[in-house]
């Protein structure tokens, strides 16, 4: 920038205006780091507080010890049960929609016309409907259907919250996809599938991981569709730590909470690493 | 050699499975809620009847789209001047500043709602600085209040305000901004003149995200909220599960998805009418 177009700073500056300068500053930083401060905070608060000797959630512990994490180890096999079951629905979840997913994104995301734009909202609507209507509404198709609650009828739930993370990440990384590669390679004889294999997946495999892992996270993380979806004999993890915080304030809920707190760090550093995943929420 | 499908066949599997488990149910929640009573054998219009004719109902509704729309607002005061200040950072702290961002996110709500039950209970962090420094006799009764969800939603939901305000702002070209100020434009007119109108679709998809994930957060609302305040998402779960009402308790789910839906068409119309604003 030419030096004669900077408003001059100095002596000739008018108080006035550095009072302005420094009140917008002020309340940028201010308000910045208090959001910013309030996003570390409550992580912090919950691991100091798992790490607590006593038995309620008094902060700052009274004293230090991992017996919590004991606890939650040796006598809560109803935690870790519901967790295990959480682990397996969400990967039977994701597994199923990123398939269906990584298809529909092949076929919609070149095209221009308005009926796949169209299909594409719908496909992308589960984000910003009450997921808790949907939950509801299936249950009462099965049940109208005569159809038992199972851990199928819960895959089913979590496909449709888990299909529109994956859709969006690899059409957002289809786009991107330079068309002459995809030019070249066949007009030097490969079949559609075989380029598919070796050009378009290696390419955009790093928006399929990162909207995999984001679906993952978000089908063992599901209440809404669980609460309705889940029989009575299998009860996923959010939900058995929704009971335990409604109804005893157990600190076994910290300790569970740390544990997944660490998870969700080393694996998304790893997948940050690997796929990107902060480029593909934006 | 003739392919063995078409491209847009490929569209087909994810397409049958939404009408069938999406749009198959949504149509069957609209057609149970259509019924008198709960043996569904006459039908008629009783359960809207009966939602939209009592205070109680209605209170309920109205105070969970108030939720949301408090929590949307104080999610754009304290996540827009983040995402401000994201754009003004150096690459490196970006990436910092970026994992800070979409690490909570990925961190199971509940967890982040339980750090809110621990934070504001009564021996939680705020009222033990309080009565440390003397400045309160008896903890304040801070968890199940009002304030306390609101506080607790926007923080949750503010990665989803910060995430879109990120693209709009970077794409933003900064020459404008200083354009404005060698003008003679100060800092702040700079700002609610160029930059604010600028950011306008990144604001909106935002407020949209964030209203949404509010309105039917049925953790925090239930955990931080308590037993006192009912909202949309509790109540549809009470009506179907432990009344066994289910007419009314897919009224009550069709009413909370038409006022969301209603919300977000009328926020895209604003943000179509703002899009043309700024380009005139």
């Amino acid at each position: 920038m030419p030096s004669v177009l900077q408003p001059r700073v100095g002596a000739k500056e008018s108080r006035g205006s550095l009072l302005e300068r420094w009140s917008f500053g002020a309340a940028l930083g201010v308000l910045g780091g208090i959001a910013m401060l309030l996003l570390i905070a409550p992580t912090v608060i919950v691991l100091v507080t798992s790490f607590t000797n006593a038995y309620s959630l008094k902060f700052p512990p009274p004293g230090y010890s991992p017996r919590w994490y004991a606890a939650l180890w040796n006598d809560s096999p109803e935690i870790v049960a519901a967790a295990l079951l959480s682990l397996k629905i969400a990967a039977i979840a994701t597994a199923v929609s990123t398939v269906l997913a990584v298809a529909a994104a092949l076929a919609l995301s070149r095209r221009r016309e308005a009926w796949a734009r169209l299909l594409d909202s719908i496909f992308m609507s589960p984000l910003m409907l009450p997921t808790l209507a949907l939950g509801l509404a299936l249950l009462m198709m099965f049940n109208l259907m005569n159809q038992g609650l199972s851990p199928t009828t819960l895959v089913i739930g979590h496909v449709a919250i888990c299909a529109p993370y994956i859709l969006r990440t690899t059409s957002a990384s289809l786009m991107q996809l330079d068309p002459v590669l995809l030019e070249s390679a066949r007009s030097l004889g490969a079949r559609p599938v075989f380029v598919f294999r070796t050009v378009t997946l290696p390419l955009v495999m790093p928006g399929i991981a990162a909207g995999a892992f984001i679906a993952f996270m978000a089908s063992f993380d599901n209440v809404a569709i669980s609460l309705f979806l889940s029989d009575a004999r299998s009860e996923v993890l959010p939900i058995r730590m929704w009971h335990i915080i409604e109804s005893s304030l157990d600190v076994r809920a910290a300790a569970a909470s740390g544990v997944l707190i660490a998870a969700t760090i080393v694996l998304g550093l790893v997948m940050e690493r690997l796929a990107g995943i902060s480029r593909h929420l934006r | 050699m003739k392919p063995i499908f078409q491209e847009w066949q490929l569209a087909l599997p994810l397409g049958v499975f939404f009408a069938v488990f999406v749009f198959m149910p949504l149509a069957m929640l609209g057609y149970v809620s259509l019924h008198q009573g709960t043996d569904l054998k006459a039908m008629g219009l009783a359960q809207y009847a009966k939602f939209f004719l009592d205070g109680f109902n209605l209170g309920i509704l109205g105070s969970t789209l108030w939720l949301a729309a408090k929590t949307t607002l104080l999610a754009l005061l304290i996540g827009y001047p983040l995402a401000y200040l994201y754009t003004l950072a150096p690459p490196k702290l970006q990436r910092v500043m970026i994992l800070l961002i979409v690490l909570p996110l990925l961190t199971s709500a509940v967890v982040r709602t339980f750090a809110w039950v621990v934070i504001l209970g009564r021996q939680g962090i705020i009222n033990t600085l309080l009565q440390s420094y003397g400045w309160i006799e008896a903890p304040l009764k801070l968890l199940y209040t009002p304030g306390g969800v609101t506080v607790a939603l926007a923080q949750i939901e503010m990665p989803l305000m910060v995430l879109p305000l990120i693209t709009a702002l970077s794409n933003i070209d900064p020459n404008l901004r200083q354009a404005s100020q060698v003008l003679g434009a100060g800092r702040w007119r700079t700002f609610f003149q160029v930059t604010l109108p600028l950011s306008m679709p990144g604001l909106l998809a935002g407020c949209l995200l964030v209203f949404a994930a509010a309105a039917s957060a049925f953790v925090t609302q239930t955990l931080v909220g308590g037993g006192q305040q009912i909202f949309m998402p509790f109540y549809i779960y009470q009506q179907a599960i432990q009344a066994n009402d289910y007419p009314f308790a897919a009224t009550i789910a069709m009413a909370l998805l038409v006022s969301v839906l209603v919300v977000v068409t009328v926020a895209n119309v604003l943000g179509r009418r703002s899009k043309g604003f700024v380009h005139a």
